[in-house]
């Protein structure tokens, strides 16, 4: 195949990729949209197999390596639970960084299957494109581990703050950039290695230090990094379908962290620098009046919500924990035969990564036009009579709004106080992720339904059935 | 008897290196070097390259901006399998390569984003189909 017709191609796949992304702006044209990512990816691969034309030997290495990758692949996707979505896109974020690396060092290895040059005279611009990509890369694999454990729950998701860590993280970007330098000028593998692992070392450092509550943007982060490797390599094999996915993805992933950021109210450089999270911040609580809290049976919240005209369901992290999307499913079933409108709303980082709320709902069948966003909904909440927050805390915290030394203070909140009641679902009295004390507890309209959030929901369905 | 295997291998290996080195004279980059040829041999194919990446870029950040908030999770997850588009480097590691250790890292690369790959689509298709318009 001539060179010209196969960076044809490329640009054909990069085009369905970018219709891929297009697909999904609604949820009736997304799985088009996802069948143009798979046609894409095709193409890629059957081009450069014609192009490349390897001997029997490396095609039955291709096979081996496709089967046993696509096989677990494969297995992985169907019996993942939608609950463990944020921890798979980390793990995959890890896998693409680690290939940035791996095709990086097979480029230095082999710089003549790449058409770069011959060993020992690698052009200069080329071993700062990989030493780029695999620096990247090496930051998006480590990163995305430590994000995996958190996420997975194998780590604390606790911030662990190292003494001096900033000035070790700028010492250790220093180096990565100074052997990059001493790469591009020796062609050195010793540089490219070391590079690799400060690189290595940086990702575990950056993410170490950010706390559980801030995973959204992590995850969104390393999202954007796996793709800005993606680019790097891409420069180095002037492969256009590379060069245009990775500043797809890379875009992608900065916004969605733009996104999470600005629904904490919190600027990337701080959710960076980490730290937030884990400790329980006195200012709200310690001024001396003594706070009482309404707590109500399963069957005073079934008598209040039958009774409503209209219930806005608030989900959370704690509804992914619970597992208790399909028991809210039903809740919401047994109000709408007895006539009660019901909508449920979606706080931007409500969950673990963007979007995960409206993910585990659709697994329970909830119909995605009865699910909003803040901005959509927030309004509503002075018509509705009950507010059934479900598994959320700090994004309903009141003091967001109207105290200014709440450490969360100008963050967007879902105005639950405002609906006539709120029924509010929570294991204990404790501060939420963010370890802050969430002033709602003690309002008048509130009632705090004590227990287990899918078996406090399966226990009001039962109430209203009797 | 050994050595003659090793003997025929290495005039194999010198065959391929031959062959390699011709198509990677003969044409490095086709989109650079065309570009190369029309801007009369003035401007870095590199320069071409950055162009569609910062226009790609621009083309990610209207695309993106469109996607609905509900679809963020699979818009991650669709991300991540495309990125896996990787993979073509990983192929010509593999497929082309001269160096052992150049191939056992293709090899690995290719282990990986077919992980990515395969995980990544079937998943998003998975969550895809989950949502639901309501039945009216």
């Amino acid at each position: 195949m001539s060179q010209n017709i196969a960076a044809f191609l490329y640009l054909v796949s990069g085009v369905l990729f970018i219709m891929a992304l297009r697909g999904l702006s609604h949820p009736s044209t997304s799985r088009t949209g996802n069948i143009y990512g798979m046609v894409g990816m095709a193409i890629a691969i059957v081009t450069t197999l014609l192009l490349a034309t390897p001997n029997f030997g490396g095609l039955v290495l291709i096979v081996l390596a496709l089967a046993i990758g696509g096989g677990a692949g494969a297995y992985i996707a169907r019996t993942i639970p939608m609950t463990a979505m944020p921890q798979l896109v980390a793990g995959f974020h890890s896998l693409v960084g680690l290939a940035a690396v791996m095709v990086a060092a097979a480029a230095l290895y082999s710089p003549v299957s790449f058409g770069i040059g011959a060993p020992g005279s690698i052009h200069g611009q080329a071993l700062i494109e990989m030493a780029l990509g695999a620096a990247i890369g090496a930051i998006t694999f480590t990163g995305s581990i430590i994000a995996f454990l958190k996420l997975d729950g194998r780590m604390s998701g606790k911030p662990i703050l190292l003494p001096y860590r900033h000035a070790i993280n700028i010492a250790l970007l220093v180096l990565t950039v100074i052997f990059i330098v001493n790469l591009a000028t020796s062609e050195s593998h010793v540089a490219f290695w070391l590079v690799v692992i400060f690189a290595l070392a940086l990702g575990v450092l950056i993410i170490v230090p950010i706390g559980g509550a801030d995973m959204p943007v992590v995850v969104s982060m390393l999202n954007s990094y796996s793709g800005w490797a993606a680019a790097g390599i891409g420069f180095t094999l002037g492969n256009l379908a590379l060069i245009i996915t990775g500043a797809l993805v890379g875009s992608s992933g900065a916004i969605l962290s733009y996104i999470m950021c600005k629904g904490m109210n919190r600027s990337f450089i701080s959710v960076i620098l980490g730290g937030f999270g884990g400790e329980t911040a006195s200012a709200a609580t310690d001024d001396g009046v003594q706070r009482t809290v309404k707590q109500g049976s399963a069957d005073d919240a079934a008598f209040l919500m039958q009774n409503a005209s209209k219930v806005i369901i608030v989900p959370g992290y704690g509804m992914a924990v619970a597992q208790a999307q399909h028991a809210l499913r039903e809740l919401a079933d047994t109000l709408k035969e007895h006539g009660v409108e019901v909508k449920y709303a979606i706080h931007p980082v409500a969950g673990r990564m963007p979007g995960h709320m409206n993910v585990l709902l659709a697994e329970a069948n909830v119909p995605y036009d009865e699910v909003f966003e803040l901005e959509d909904i927030n309004a509503e909440f002075a018509q509705a009579d009950v507010a059934y927050v479900i598994g959320a805390n700090d994004v309903t915290n009141p003091a967001a709004r109207d105290d200014k030394s709440s450490p969360i203070y100008g963050m967007p909140i879902l105005d639950v106080d405002k609906a006539k009641t709120c029924l509010f679902v929570k294991r204990s009295l404790g501060s939420g992720y963010a370890g802050i004390d969430n002033t709602l507890f003690y309002k008048d309209g509130t009632m705090m339904l004590l227990g287990d959030a899918k078996k406090m929901t399966e226990d009001i369905v039962k109430a209203m059935k009797a | 008897m050994a050595g003659e295997t090793m003997n025929n291998a290495l005039e194999a290996l010198d065959k391929a290196v031959a062959a390699v080195k011709l198509a990677a004279e003969q044409a490095p980059d086709a989109v650079g070097a065309a570009a190369h040829g029309v801007s009369g041999g003035a401007i870095d194919p590199f320069v071409f390259r950055l162009a569609i990446f910062v226009l790609s870029i621009f083309v990610g950040y209207y695309v993106v901006w469109s996607v609905t908030p509900a679809l963020h999770t699979p818009l991650m997850a669709v991300t991540n399998a495309i990125s896996s588009v990787i993979v073509v480097g990983a192929l010509l590691a593999v497929g082309v390569s001269l160096s052992g250790f150049a191939t056992g890292f293709g090899f690995v690369a290719l282990v990986l984003v077919s992980v990515n790959i395969f995980g990544g689509f079937l998943v998003t298709s998975r969550m895809l189909a989950m949502y639901k318009k309501k039945d009216r």
